[in-house]
């Protein structure tokens, strides 16, 4: 794996200190608004990690964000916290369960039919929790209280005050971010990338690949779930089109936006695309036509995502 | 006589009502350079495919090491001591020459799901490759990436990474394919040299590197054996001359 141009480089860190100091500048509204956009990141980080380095295009990414959002909700008491550990490990193994399941069946497809099969997959989630009254059925459920962390009395942050929400979730995407960089260098992280550029040949070479594919899965899931936590636990809410395969959609589309293959693509992607959003919104109703064309162009553009834009270097 | 470190005994692989293999039997014992050579079509690919695992042969055996292996999967047959190279070139295109030999040597870690210390700081696998690409004369080029390697240096690469297995067995399709005459001469010579640790089974089409390295020639013709022996008896074989090597004299 090739370092980060230095250009990026100095972009990440940057952001890092911005993102670290505009909870002090920022109104409520922006906060809470980037908050949002970094629980997204983490989600296409998971999304890339199987698109991106191992080759695996899946549609159906949201199953295992929406099981851990919906394990949350089912978990937090009417009128009571839900405990922090308790409920993220149960929403973790939940979303991690999922992915087990479904990988060791749609893994023994590829190109469309993986695509087909994962998207499949979501969708028979989705209509389970939508025609099912007990999870609120197509409105979806509130969560009144939101996870709380208590260590023998002491309070490390409080997730109802959204500074604190904010910085959590800036420690969680940091975290992930990282913890991406290191996968990458390892051992399995060479296999997954050689799997993407090759597979025949990784398996002539004496690797199982079903395996390490299966493991890639199970590892996107469980990072799609602490997104889909994250999410349910900030927006205090559930719906089912948390587990559509238009969510599954628009995170593609952040993946490729920003560049797939890359660690800071993903994150440039859904900044970007949720940004925008929130710019057309403010501007016509029909912001969804604008949101289209700037994703053509973009892909027209920068083919290889707005990561390309930082590699002044190797350019030429 | 040496305990053959491949040996198959009547194989045979159907396509349809096709037998693009046909109870063919051969062993080939460490040391030795056993080629298989026969005009287009003949199967000696698809008997490749089949001792690599790429394809599972509809009847007979196959004995690896003292070992049976019929049917299993192309990976586990690799762990067994089986490296192959294609005969278009299959390598990671994006990736350095190096890391082509050393994602290929790390096969060889007992696992790889490791996921905290970095692959580049075991030791082993990239000495591994390093020797690897040194034996096959490419250590100047590792950082290079492989797209930007001459033909005949991928082909090089190709032989590199099977060797960064340490196989014991080596199946090697079409090795010269494409190549120049100073390049074959390299590769002939690159054959020889890794033949004494070898059970070397070798598909070529060119006559005079297949009599230059082989100890025992294979004859197949419609994916049968026409012909078994020596390399002087394969050429005083008038069998061989009427079905092959007379009409077809360029290879």
């Amino acid at each position: 794996m090739e370092r980060q141009p230095l250009a990026l480089r100095i972009v990440l860190a940057a952001g890092l200190v911005a993102l670290a100091a505009f909870p002090f500048v920022g109104e409520k509204f922006y906060v809470q608004f980037v908050t949002k956009v970094m629980i997204w990141a983490i989600f296409a980080v998971s999304l890339d990690l199987l698109v991106g380095y191992t080759g695996l295009v899946s549609l159906g990414h949201a199953l295992s964000y929406g099981l851990a959002a919906y394990t949350l909700m089912l978990l937090t008491p009417q009128y009571e916290a839900a405990g922090f550990w308790t409920s993220l490990g149960a929403s973790l193994g939940v979303a991690a369960l999922a992915a087990l399941v479904v990988g060791l069946l749609v893994l023994r497809t590829s190109g469309i039919y993986f695509i087909m099969v994962t998207l499949a997959f979501g969708q028979m989630a989705y209509y389970y929790v939508h025609d099912s009254d007990r999870l609120g059925g197509s409105d979806g459920k509130y969560i009144y209280v939101r996870p709380a962390l208590e260590i023998a009395g002491w309070k490390p942050f409080d997730l109802d005050q959204f500074t604190h929400f904010y910085y959590v979730a800036l420690a969680l995407l940091a975290g992930v971010y990282f913890a991406l960089r290191v996968l990458l260098a390892s051992p399995f992280g060479r296999v997954i990338v050689g799997i993407k550029e090759n597979e025949h040949r990784m398996r002539m070479l004496g690797f199982a690949t079903f395996r390490y594919k299966l493991v890639c899965f199970v590892l996107a899931g469980v990072l799609a779930g602490l997104a889909g936590w994250l999410a349910a636990a900030h927006d205090g809410l559930v719906n089912p089109e948390m587990l559509s395969w238009h969510q599954s959609g628009q995170l593609l589309m952040m993946v490729i936006l920003g560049g797939m293959g890359t660690p800071s693509g993903p994150i440039l992607g859904a900044a970007a695309l949720k940004v925008l959003e929130l710019l057309f919104q403010s501007w016509t109703k029909h912001w969804q036509l604008l949101l289209g064309g700037f994703i053509v162009l973009a892909v027209l553009l920068i083919p290889r995502g707005l990561a390309q834009l930082f590699e002044w270097k190797r350019r030429g | 006589m040496a305990e053959a470190a491949l040996r198959t005994e009547s194989l045979q692989k159907l396509f349809g009502g096709l037998a693009a293999v046909n109870g063919v039997s051969l062993a080939c014992e460490l040391g030795r350079v056993h080629a298989v050579i026969g005009p287009n079509g003949a199967g000696k690919t698809t008997l490749i495919n089949l001792l690599s695992g790429d394809l599972e042969p509809s009847s007979g055996r196959i004995e690896i090491l003292g070992r049976e292996v019929t049917g299993l999967a192309p990976h586990r047959i690799s762990q067994m001591g089986v490296g192959r190279s294609y005969q278009r070139t299959n390598i990671f295109m994006r990736f350095t020459a190096f890391e082509n030999c050393r994602l290929a040597a790390q096969s060889r870690l007992p696992t790889s799901m490791r996921f905290l210390r970095p692959a580049a700081r075991y030791s082993a696998v990239n000495d591994a490759a390093a020797k690897a690409l040194e034996v096959c004369d490419l250590s100047s080029r590792q950082d290079t990436v492989a797209a930007e390697l001459s033909h005949g240096e991928r082909r090089q690469l190709e032989v590199a990474m099977t060797l960064a297995t340490s196989p014991k067995v080596l199946l090697l399709d079409e090795p010269l394919a494409g190549m120049g005459a100073e390049e074959s001469a390299r590769m002939v010579e690159l054959l020889r040299r890794l033949a004494p640790g070898h059970a070397m089974l070798l598909v070529e089409h060119d006559m005079d590197a297949v009599f230059a390295l082989a100890d025992t020639l294979t004859v197949m013709v419609n994916g049968s054996v026409l012909a078994s022996g020596t390399p002087e008896e394969i050429r005083a074989s008038r069998e061989v001359q009427e079905a092959y090597l007379g009409s077809e004299e360029h290879g």
